[in-house]
């Protein structure tokens, strides 16, 4: 079996987010950057399926600025076969990259096309149905179980309150969810036998997207608030306060 | 005439919550370009019932889609009939909650119409007759102000933001055609657990607990809260509380858990990570409840309290059910 593993570095979810002075974007000074967390479902799932047939490849795909080789070499190094970089400034718009991966994996021989259910950054959960869109496919988002017998695919997924079972042939998109495996580190052996394998960097340009991004803000900082008090004796201060200060009682 | 489209959920014969607050969303665009407020439901045959509440919340005509598998979400159905309605009509903006649901449909929809998708909209207004939004980024830490170009605008809102309007209408019903529309992906059971609890992305208030609690066995400390602040209320967890298994994932607040707005949201035994912070800093008043008087978590507070937490929250759950009985 064929598996995409789309991918995208982002900044580690412990980061201090500073927005620059212009309302531009981030400021990255100081940020670690890392594989986004959902992604790393994604990519053991490619991986366990491949180790258990025996047979089959792993590509991984991301998009971004040159420093996304790093993220591709960690994929590689958890045992993923080669890496494709699509090289841009990346984008806050979903349907823009979402069209510019479909374009790199149409007409590829794929079984199955994984992304994390969102990345951390835009937090947009869109590209994965949008990739499906562009070419057609199946898709199934926010997965937490997936079995795979011949052609014929049936995935959980995560709802309010349970799960939905959703069925679909093969070739498919599926979105991946914490929940669905635990995701290895790559081994000592790894990381070097990483260092040989193939990564092809090509540059892109993306869609001019249909939706403007204007500026990027820190969020007002919080009210301060006040210790209505310590221990039991605080309790009927409190519930006074919920009830008649803030009315949300 | 440009009017604006939202797509509503019925879950057992009912509009849900967050469907209303879409609906109520599209409904004031309509307004400003004095234009009609269409609402799609899709169901078993039957809906259309459930559809006519929809009269009472703003929907000038609410477009009906029956078949039996409907019962079930199909997002493929779902996108294909609303982007089909969406390219024969005059809609400035398509409209869902930012649910399971909404999040699965909406950005098909966008693919399809060829349309950029803004998730989680927590502000929408008009500037120059464009649509301008405003969103979270980064769980909530940034917030970004995009603008769509002339067309639909396709969005996502988060729950607990809108409003819901109470305007009647004349509540037009029309048949939504489904012909020849076939789902690639077919949902074939929906496995709920205790839906006697809201989830926790649906609640208006939430009761979190973190490490502090000590344990999944303390945990119906939390829940007797919970019961006593109402059929509206959830549970919630810390990231450090799930990672040790003693939660459910779905329970986790977070960055890499779910990003909530509640009118009300208990932090209990959590120090307050930035990660933790991100995903509920938006709830309109926060209390917390922590031993450590220095914990991150009283920063973000509207009201703290310092205190053991195995003390507080009997006493707590008490002085609440008798203020909530007494209202």
């Amino acid at each position: 079996m064929n598996t995409i593993v789309c991918m995208k570095r982002v900044p580690d979810s412990a980061t201090r987010v500073r927005v620059t002075p212009d309302g531009a974007g981030l400021d990255p000074a100081g940020v670690k950057y890392v594989v986004n967390p959902y992604d790393e479902f994604a990519l053991e799932d490619a991986i366990r399926r491949k180790e258990e047939a025996g047979e089959g490849k792993v590509t991984v795909v991301a998009l971004g600025p040159p420093e996304t080789a790093e993220s591709i070499r960690q994929a590689l190094a958890m045992g993923a076969d080669e890496g494709i970089l699509l090289v841009c400034a990346g984008s806050h718009d979903a349907l823009s990259v979402a069209r510019a991966l479909a374009d790199e994996i149409r007409g590829r021989e794929v079984d199955l096309v994984l992304f994390g259910k969102q990345a951390i950054d835009d937090d947009n959960m869109q590209v994965p149905q949008m990739v499906a869109e562009f070419l057609g496919l199946p898709c199934a988002t926010v997965v937490v179980g997936l079995e795979i017998s011949g052609r014929d695919a049936t995935a959980r997924r995560e709802v309010e309150g349970g799960h939905e079972v959703v069925e679909f042939s093969l070739p498919a998109v599926v979105s991946t969810q914490k929940g669905l495996n635990e995701p290895r580190y790559p081994s000592l052996k790894g990381i070097m036998a990483a260092k040989r394998k193939p990564l092809e960097e090509r540059e892109v340009t993306l869609d001019v997207p249909t939706m403007e991004f204007l500026r990027l803000d820190e969020p007002p900082a919080p009210a301060a608030g006040r210790i209505v008090g310590e221990g039991v004796d605080a309790v009927p201060e409190l519930v006074r306060a919920l009830r008649d200060e803030a009315g949300v009682l | 005439m440009s009017g604006a489209l939202a797509y509503a959920e019925i879950r057992e014969g009912t509009v849900s919550r967050a469907s209303r607050e879409a609906v109520g969303l599209a409904r004031r665009i309509a307004a400003d370009a004095g234009g009609e407020t269409h609402v799609v439901a899709l169901g078993p045959p039957g809906t259309e019932e459930a559809a006519a509440q929809l009269a009472g919340f703003g929907a000038d005509r609410t477009w009906v889609g029956e078949s039996e598998t409907l019962a079930l979400s199909q997002p493929d159905i779902a996108a294909a009939a609303i982007a089909r309605l969406v390219e024969a009509g005059d809609y400035d903006a398509v409209i869902f909650a930012a649910t399971a649901q909404g999040r699965d449909i909406a950005p098909r929809v966008g693919a399809r119409l060829g349309r950029s998708v803004a998730s989680e909209v927590i502000e929408c207004r008009r500037e120059d007759g464009a649509i301008v939004v405003r969103r979270p980024m980064y769980a909530g830490k940034a917030i970004a102000t995009l603008r769509f170009t002339p067309g639909p605008a396709v969005m996502t809102i988060r729950a607990n933001v809108f409003a819901p309007v109470e305007e009647s209408t004349a509540g037009q019903m029309s048949s939504l055609d489904l012909e020849g529309l076939e789902g690639r992906v077919r949902t074939t059971a929906l496995e709920q657990g205790d839906r006697d609890r809201l989830d926790v992305s649906e609640a208006t208030t939430i009761v979190s607990g973190g490490r502090g609690m000590q344990g999944p066995e303390h945990w119906p400390l939390l829940e007797g809260l919970v019961e006593a602040l109402g059929d509206e209320a959830a549970l919630g967890a810390s990231r450090a509380v799930v990672d040790a298994g003693w939660r459910p994932h779905g329970e986790q607040v977070g960055q890499t858990g779910k990003t909530v707005s509640p009118n009300l949201y208990f932090a209990v035994g959590i120090s307050g990570a930035i990660q933790h912070l991100a995903g509920m800093r938006t709830a309109k008043v926060i209390v917390a409840i922590n031993r450590d008087a220095d914990a991150p978590i009283f920063g973000v507070a509207d009201y703290g309290l310092v205190g053991d937490v195995f003390e507080v929250l009997p006493a707590l759950t008490e002085a609440v059910r008798e203020a909530r009985q007494g209202s």
